[in-house]
């Protein structure tokens, strides 16, 4: 079992050199297989309803085998924008950095400036920071009504990604003689649907916080960017 | 041995003379340790919103483009590109459940970024609300599946494509936890 779920980790490697993968994870040749490379932002309300949850993966199908070797890297920003006016233009921007096993992090606070190119704001900005999880049990820090997390996480993204290039790819791909023309029905082994994604881990930064502090409007738009020093 | 020593010591002086003279001018303002050094630009190299947008709707081509576009400027670059991809995926679009046709649709999605409610559920599409938010045990493939080839009937049981808008993988492998991180711990 353990031996199979590496295998498809290596073939899903493989494969991702013909083909992008969902839902972000090696979605461009410049970041495949790279530590700027995100592959799923998630943003829903907390389990205190106050409060609303963003969360940024990166560097995915990470095995099991590897997940401890794994780590952030120190010359990549992961930065949640947020737009609270519905331009499309960040208004603000929650910056995530590691440096020497801790996850440091800068804001809400307006950007210095929007576009693609951002300086940290460590002079200015709220300052928290958490101690990156090397194992299983979540380090988490909470402060002012702020909780933050960093380190692996099982990939929470499910697909049958391998029936979906079979699909979109011309031709009988599985050997069957036939081209794939649909999904394959729920069940367990040969011929049956199955998450490409299970047994594989990425690195997870997760931030808890107020509403109040995001918007005060209906709603926001998110999203998350990667940026590397220059 | 003992002169390569009178040689090194000798060196070691003459480098110290020499850094005290160069750094009597550029050592005036506070000094000291300050903790870890953020300084510098980063420069773009990824981005997402949407879960699969550039996975699915972007040419090979332009995916590191639209991964450095900023979302504002992403409908006026790659709203076209998008209406074309959707109709070489599924060359019978006509509308979606949504009852959005292909340039309203793709209008939609070019600006790649997740709207999250600040004043209710959180959902990618639950039956009611949609584009409400992600959260972790949302089927978002299913409902972009279903948005791309399931025609405008595809919610109340008539979908076109019936075999294309489920991958019948409905969840996670991990059950998720109720609790901050509320992602499950790693294998």
């Amino acid at each position: 079992m353990k031996k199979s779920k590496i295998l498809i980790g290596a073939a899903i490697l493989t494969i991702a050199g013909f083909f992008a993968i969902a839902a972000d994870h090696i979605d461009a040749p410049a970041v495949a297989g790279g530590t700027s490379d995100i592959t799923d932002i998630y943003a829903f309300e907390g389990q205190n309803t106050d409060n609303i949850v963003f969360v940024a993966n990166v560097q995915g199908l990470i095995t099991p085998a590897n997940t401890a070797s794994a780590a952030f890297d120190e010359n990549v920003l992961v930065e949640f924008n947020i737009d609270n006016d519905g331009d499309a233009v960040a208004d603000l921007v929650i910056q995530a950095i590691p440096r020497d096993g801790v996850m440091y992090f800068f804001g809400p606070i307006a950007p210095s400036q929007s576009g693609l190119n951002s300086t940290i704001l460590a002079d200015t900005a709220i300052r928290n920071e958490v101690q990156i999880t090397t194992g299983g049990s979540a380090i988490v820090e909470t402060n002012n009504g702020m909780s933050f997390f960093a380190g692996p996480r099982d990939d929470p993204f499910f697909m049958d990604f391998f029936r979906y290039v079979d699909i979109v790819t011309p031709g009988d791909d599985d050997g069957d003689g036939e081209e794939e023309t649909a999904f394959l029905p729920a069940g367990t082994g040969d011929g049956f649907a199955s998450d490409s994604f299970a047994g594989t881990n990425v690195l997870s930064i997760v931030v808890e916080l107020p509403k109040s502090m995001v918007g005060n409007g209906d709603s926001v738009n998110i999203w998350v960017e990667t940026k590397r020093k220059q | 041995m003992k002169f390569n020593n009178i040689k090194l010591t000798a060196i070691a002086l003459l480098v110290s003379f020499t850094a005290f003279n160069c750094s009597s001018d550029d050592d005036n303002g506070p000094t000291g340790p300050t903790g870890p050094n953020f300084t510098g630009t980063f420069a773009q190299q990824d981005q997402m919103g949407r879960p699969a947008i550039n996975t699915v709707f972007v040419d090979m081509a332009d995916k590191n483009m639209f991964n450095t576009t900023i979302p504002s400027n992403q409908g006026a670059a790659f709203q076209t590109k998008f209406e074309a991809k959707l109709l070489a995926l599924n060359p019978g679009y006509t509308t979606n459940a949504l009852t959005w046709d292909a340039a309203t649709f793709t209008g939609a999605l070019a600006t790649d970024v997740l709207t999250v409610s600040l004043n209710g559920t959180t959902t990618f599409f639950d039956g009611t609300n949609v584009l409400t938010g992600r959260a972790l045990a949302d089927d978002v493939i299913n409902v972009e599946l279903t948005l791309i080839f399931g025609g405008p009937d595809a919610l109340t049981g008539n979908p076109t494509n019936p075999g294309l808008i489920n991958d019948n993988v409905d969840g996670n492998d991990k059950p998720f936890l109720s609790t901050f991180p509320y992602l499950a711990s790693p294998w």
